[in-house]
Parts: C-alpha cells; structure tokens; sequence
C-alpha cells in the first residue's frame, strides 16, 4: 500500500499497491469538495440565535460550534467549513430566523 | 451427527456451524425456513448472533453488506423477486468485495406467481461478481455454506458467494445429512479478518466517487480475484474432503473415462442424469455426466478436458436466456471455442417453471440427441406442448 501523505492526493501507479475496494487513504483532505459549491452560505451573526439547527442538518457535516462567550454565557457558535460546504441549501432554508444569506461563487 | 433435514434447514445449519455473526432476511417462499430456524437458533441462544429483521430484500442485502464491512460474517437468504429486488445491492458486495454468504433456492421469476423451480433468478445476476455454486443434495447445501465463507473471505478472493438450491426438489425434501463437529469447523474455518474495516479508530470511506483514473484498475481486480478463486475453491474442497470426508471440486464427473457422450448440467438436473447415464450405459451407449457445481467462476478449463475428449456433448438447461439459448450451454460452448477438436454440442431446455424432470425423460432426450449428427438450432426443447 502506498505511503499516506495527508494534504495530497493518493495516485496509485499499478493495482499492486492498491487496496482492493474504493476506500478513501486520507485523500478527503486532498479532495476539498467545497470548489463544487454554486452558492456560499454566509451566517450573519447579528441574527443568529445560537439554536443549532443549521449544524444539526447540514449533511456534510461542514458546520461546527465554537463555544463563545455573549452575555457572560458560553454560546454555540455555528462555523462553515468552506473547503467542504457544498451549498446543498438546507442550513439557510432550515434557519428559523433567516440568519444564513448566500452569495453567488464567482471564478 | 447425523439428522434428516430439508435443504432449507441445511442452509441453516451451514450458516450456524459458521459461526455468523449478523442474519438480515425477508421471508419469501420457498425460502422461508432458512431463516425461521435461524432466528430460533438465535432468539434460543446456540448461535451468538444479530438477527437483523428488515422490510425488504434490498435492506437484508443492505444490513449484510453494513455489517459484513465491520468485519462481522454476515448471512441471508432469498429467492426469485427476493433476489431481483437485491440486484442493485448485490453489486455493493461485490465493489466493496465483502464475503457475505447467501443462499438462493432457485424459483421461477414471475408472472406470472409461482413458486416452482428454475435457474433464471440466480442466473440473471450471472454479472454482478458474485460466485455462485449449485447445489445437487442437501449436505452440499450445508457443506458448501462452510466451505463459502472459506473462500468469499480468503484474502486473494475477498467476493460475495451465492448457494444455490432447487426449490422444493432440495429445498422442502428431506434427505439424510452429516452435521460436521462444530471443533472440526472451527479449525477449517477461522474468525474472518478483513484487511480494511469500518472502525472509529481508524476512519475510512469506502466506495466513494472514483473517477476513470481508478475504476478500471478495481474491476481488474475483481476478475483477479475470480481467476484466484478458481484455486482456492479447488483447494479448499481438497482440505474440506481431508478433515470431513467429503471432497468438492469445481466440476464433478461421473464415469466419464472412456465415454463418448456427454451429459453436462447442473444442480439436482443433475443428479437425476447421473441414474440417466447407468440406464444408457446399460443400453451400451458409453455415456458419462459432468456436473458444472462452481458456476462463477466458470471452470473453463476443467470443462474443456472433459469435453473435448468426447465425441458428442449436450448440455440440459433449467433456465433461458430469451433470444439466444440455455445459459449453461453458451458457457460451455464458449469455453470449446477455441479448441482445434471439439465436439458437437446440443443444446436441451426443459423443466422451466419446476416441470419435473425424470430420469426417462434425460435418457430419452440423450437417445434423441445420439440420432443427431449436429445441432440444426440453439435450443432443443423438451417436454413442452408446442
């Protein structure tokens, strides 16, 4: 079996070396499938109530919380992951307070 | 031990002597038993066990193959719309080349609803990668479930394999078979170790988009793997005939030394063609019987010694492949093609649908065949009102 180097692509030159089913060797880390994304999610924090539920659907899953401090309360704060959002739409559809606004991906 | 068993619980007993550790099954007849003693065997505590109910054929398949991808030794069984309904997942066991066993008793596809035997279910997933071995009696129903699970997760092969019985003709008959020593089992047939699993500690994902650059290379693979099995169904039926008293290779033959014609078929077609050849030798035609057991992979190269050495073959189909002819006949006359001395091959179709096939009927096609010098079609057919 080939070398695992994270950050790049496993390219097998022969099925000697090669694993004999379609497993991944690291190479999400390689293959960042947020580049297929049409619209970027953009969480307005002004909005946001800290409920979890874009983290809860998001299917990738390319959202995460960071715990941060408003009030003197230790909040969820919801994170996009850009390099793996695919902007399939659920996160800014499911916002209960429209918190989540989109911007058309140029080249 | 000894206990007189219908094929269905022979199936059963295969899978419980395995030792498997996850069942998924849809009830469906003629198929239904295997997996009404399974879940006794389970809910009763002799086999450790996850009894996995489902609503479909598709989910069992599904089940198995989640389950055979942990490192479990997963085990169905169905039959005809059962089967077809899993066709899609059958191929996510073989791409993922996970050793799930099942057994298929073969049942004629509908419509129109019947349940009665014939080969096209098992036959129509001839392409998917699984392996495939037809079965003649109920202890090779139960001894080839053990020696399955041998080869499916034997490192080089690492392929799905289907059992294959006849409906009712093995299925719902009793017949008196050997229940090896559970010790003797074990020591044939170790705990299965996959070299890639679905683990937590180490996060794999298996059969993700694969573009052109990989693809190919894995289906290269799967027909390595094939190629390989060949061997290791041949030596693993050599091991199981030293420690069980019972050897199983590819291809079985009968009397076939100094014959000159040949019955080649399959299943319990078969066995009752093995009474037919004694019959014809007795009317002093040097008959002999080849049995195709291992059906993926095709034993090309077993099959061509037998046959090229006769001087007329004919091949007796319980199944169809419509607009051509008996699947087992093209697979045997693919395999003489190239040969320089080959001998006529006729094609015979008969038992569709479960009709019965006696031993008169396979003495009196052979004999109708021998008046024949060459086959004037693709298909004889037999025994049905035209």
């Amino acid at each position: 079996m080939s070398q695992r180097e994270p950050d790049k692509k496993v390219v097998f030159s022969s099925v000697k070396e090669m694993p004999p089913m379609a497993v991944s060797l690291w190479s999400m880390r390689y293959n960042k499938t947020g580049s297929w994304r049409n619209l970027r999610p953009i969480i307005n924090y002004e909005k946001c109530v800290y409920c979890q539920i874009c983290w809860k659907f998001c299917p990738e899953p390319a959202i995460s919380l960071e715990p941060v401090e408003i009030d003197g309360k230790v909040k969820p704060k919801p994170v996009i992951d850009y390099d793996y959002c695919k902007g399939c739409g659920i996160c800014w559809t499911e916002c209960p307070t429209n918190a989540i606004e989109t911007v058309e991906e140029e080249k | 031990m000894r206990k007189v068993l219908m094929g269905n619980h022979a199936l059963s007993w295969g899978a419980t002597l395995s030792r498997v550790q996850v069942i998924a099954a849809y009830p469906i007849t003629p198929q239904t038993q295997v997996v009404e003693l399974l879940s006794e065997i389970c809910a009763d505590g002799t086999l450790d066990a996850k009894f996995i109910k489902v609503e479909s054929e598709h989910s069992a398949m599904a089940a198995c193959i989640g389950a055979s991808a942990t490192g479990a030794r997963a085990f169905t069984a169905t039959s005809a719309q059962g089967l077809a309904l899993m066709h899609e997942m059958l191929h996510w066991a073989v791409g993922g080349r996970l050793p799930v066993v099942m057994g298929n008793i073969n049942r004629a596809m509908a419509p129109p609803w019947t349940i009665w035997t014939e080969q096209n279910d098992s036959l129509s997933q001839r392409d998917t990668g699984w392996m495939q071995v037809y079965c003649q009696n109920n202890q090779e129903v139960l001894d080839s479930v053990i020696q399955a699970y041998k080869v499916s997760e034997n490192q080089k092969v690492l392929l799905p394999t289907m059992i294959v019985l006849d409906a009712f003709v093995l299925s719902h008959t009793m017949e008196v078979v050997e229940i090896p020593e559970q010790e003797k089992v074990d020591e044939y047939l170790p705990p299965y170790n996959p070299p890639y699993k679905l683990d937590p500690k180490e996060p794999h994902a298996f059969g993700g988009l694969t573009g052109p650059d990989g693809y190919f290379e894995l289906r290269y693979m799967i027909q390595e793997a094939m190629e390989e099995a060949k061997n290791v169904w041949k030596e693993t039926g050599k091991e199981f005939g030293e420690l069980f008293g019972r050897e199983y290779g590819l291809i079985e033959t009968y009397r076939v030394d100094d014959a000159d014609f040949l019955i080649i078929s399959s299943a319990t077609i078969a066995s009752t063609a093995r009474v037919a050849v004694d019959v014809l030798r007795d009317k002093g035609v040097k008959a002999g019987l080849l049995r195709v057991r291992v059906f993926r992979p095709f034993p090309s190269e077993e099959v061509r010694d037998v046959v090229k050495g006769v001087k007329k073959a004919v091949v007796i189909d319980r199944n169809i492949s419509f607009g051509a002819s008996g699947i087992f006949y093209q697979e045997v006359k693919a395999a003489l093609y190239n040969e320089e001395h080959k001998p006529p091959v006729f094609g015979i179709i008969t038992g569709l649908g479960g009709r019965d096939v006696r031993v008169e009927d396979i003495v009196e096609m052979s004999e109708d065949v021998l008046k024949r010098e060459k086959p004037e079609s693709d298909i004889i057919w037999k025994g049905v009102r035209v």
